[in-house]
């Protein structure tokens, strides 16, 4: 392993994965034991749309160095508020219970307040995909208050409990950062179990291997969290990370590609397939574009071309009779326990 | 078949040959590793730092691979591995050194 460190991103580098289409081609150009629609059988179809994941755009105070979206301080491609209220109007058109908000950090997209509350409005219960380090910012720091004010879901990237694991993978002082924006959360009722204000932690590998028991871990981190850090939370998803993107780019860098792609095609999991989140969600990227998935919309594979593809034509009927839109990267769900924006899918 | 090395990772995969000579009895070990790494009175996450530990402690190349994939997986951390380790070289060195006790009985035995 080497040291510490994040690069800029893929963008910035100008490094050849920029492109999606190199992904899907660096993806597609190694032998592997069988195709994903093989392993799958039948088409993976839409089953309904309890979530609505609005994606608001890929700036972000940090480069993880396994970002799925290249993610970083220099990218521009924010979610504009015309937008945003397209996403809206499709929603007050449903009943859809959900609407879980990604980025890059979310928190950093101008109307993001008030996306939240538009949303809050509609009586929908809101997720966000925070980075705890967002928190630690002097323009945000406020926002614990906010997310307890609007009854916010806080669902919280931290690769480890023990910090080296963490700085490892998302820079120098991220840990101690991190850590300080979940006592603050804590501070304002999250994560006691009794406030009703959810805090869950996302876990992901450092490394070329598979995450491992949810439950089991879940317990241990809880421990640990409390003993450690003093920290309390709800819940412990783990999550495969995919290969794609800047994690991709790691992949192929320290010769694990191949090794890691076998892996996860080895540890296709039925079962898990029959949980994978793009069958209940409609992802949202920051132009309105809709896609099955965060990693198709990364992958720039909107969703079937029976479908609508914008949010301002956004039919759900439409889109809950879709086909699915798959490729290799897709193994990367169905391993193991499986993994989704909700953790293990079995 | 000429093989460069004794050791070769790609063995590892092969385990399971074993199996193609006493199927039986290979059934009965391959059932009863599963069940011991299973979760129980001690967590699978545990049973596979002690793992970790003996497979330095027996030298085994492939354990040292498997089981420091296994312990990442389980949620270990490198520091939480290294201590394993370092657990297993006391193991080791302290149970050559304790035996200076038999060496001790014996030459006080045949010392004058
Ligand atoms: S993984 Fe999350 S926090 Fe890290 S760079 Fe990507 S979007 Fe930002
Ligand atoms: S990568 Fe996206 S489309 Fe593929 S299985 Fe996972 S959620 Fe579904």
């Amino acid at each position: 392993m080497s040291s510490p460190k994040s690069l800029p991103t893929l963008r910035a580098r100008g490094a050849p994965l920029a492109s999606s289409e190199a992904q899907r081609a660096l993806l597609r150009s190694l032998p592997i034991a069988r195709e994903f629609d093989d392993a799958l059988g039948s088409p993976l179809r839409a089953a309904r749309i309890d979530v609505m994941q609005i994606n608001v755009g890929k700036l972000c105070n940090q480069t993880c160095r396994h970002c799925h979206v290249d993610a970083g301080p220099d990218r521009r491609e924010v979610m504009s508020r015309e937008t945003m209220q397209l996403c809206l109007d499709a929603l007050a058109r449903t009943d859809i219970p959900t609407v879980d908000i990604t980025g890059g950090a979310p928190e950093l997209t101008p109307h993001f307040r008030w996306l939240v509350e538009q949303v809050r409005a509609l009586g929908r219960h809101v997720i966000d995909r925070c980075n705890l380090t967002i928190l630690e910012t002097p323009t945000h720091r406020d926002l614990p208050e906010f997310f307890a004010q609007h009854r916010v879901e806080v669902v919280c990237s931290l690769p480890h409990y023990a910090r080296l694991s963490t700085d490892r993978q998302r820079g120098d002082g991220v840990h101690e950062r991190s850590i300080r924006a979940l006592r603050r959360l804590n501070e304002v009722g999250y994560g006691d179990g009794r406030s009703g204000l959810r805090l869950v932690l996302v876990t992901n590998p450092v490394g070329a291997f598979l995450p491992g028991a949810q439950a089991s871990l879940e317990a241990e981190w809880k421990r640990e969290m409390k003993q450690r850090h003093d920290v309390s939370f709800d819940a412990l998803y783990t999550i495969t990370n995919m290969p794609i993107s800047r994690y991709l780019e790691w992949l192929e860098s320290s010769g694990n590609l191949k090794r890691y792609l076998d892996a996860l095609v080895a540890a296709f999991n039925p079962a898990a397939a029959r949980g994978v989140m793009c069958r209940s969600t409609i992802s949202i990227g920051w132009d309105g574009t809709l896609y099955d998935c965060d990693f198709n919309q990364m992958l720039e594979m909107p969703v079937h071309a029976s479908a609508p593809r914008h949010v301002r034509d956004f039919d759900r009927a439409a889109l809950e009779a879709r086909t699915i839109e798959i490729d290799r990267h897709c193994f990367g769900c169905t391993a193991g326990a499986g993994s989704s924006c909700g953790g293990a899918t079995t | 078949m000429h093989r460069p090395h004794y050791y070769d990772e790609h063995d590892l995969g092969r385990f399971g040959e074993v199996g193609e000579n006493a199927p039986e009895l290979a059934k009965k070990f391959f059932d009863w590793y599963g069940a011991v790494f299973a979760d129980g009175a001690l967590s699978a996450r545990e049973k596979s730092l002690i793992a970790l530990a003996v497979a330095h402690a027996v030298q085994c190349p492939y354990c040292i691979d498997a089981y420091s994939k296994d312990a990442l997986e389980k949620g270990s951390d490198l520091d939480q591995m290294t201590e394993a380790v370092h657990v297993a070289a006391a193991i080791r060195g302290g149970a050559s050194l304790v035996h200076g006790v038999q060496m001790r009985n014996k030459a006080n035995g045949i010392s004058m």
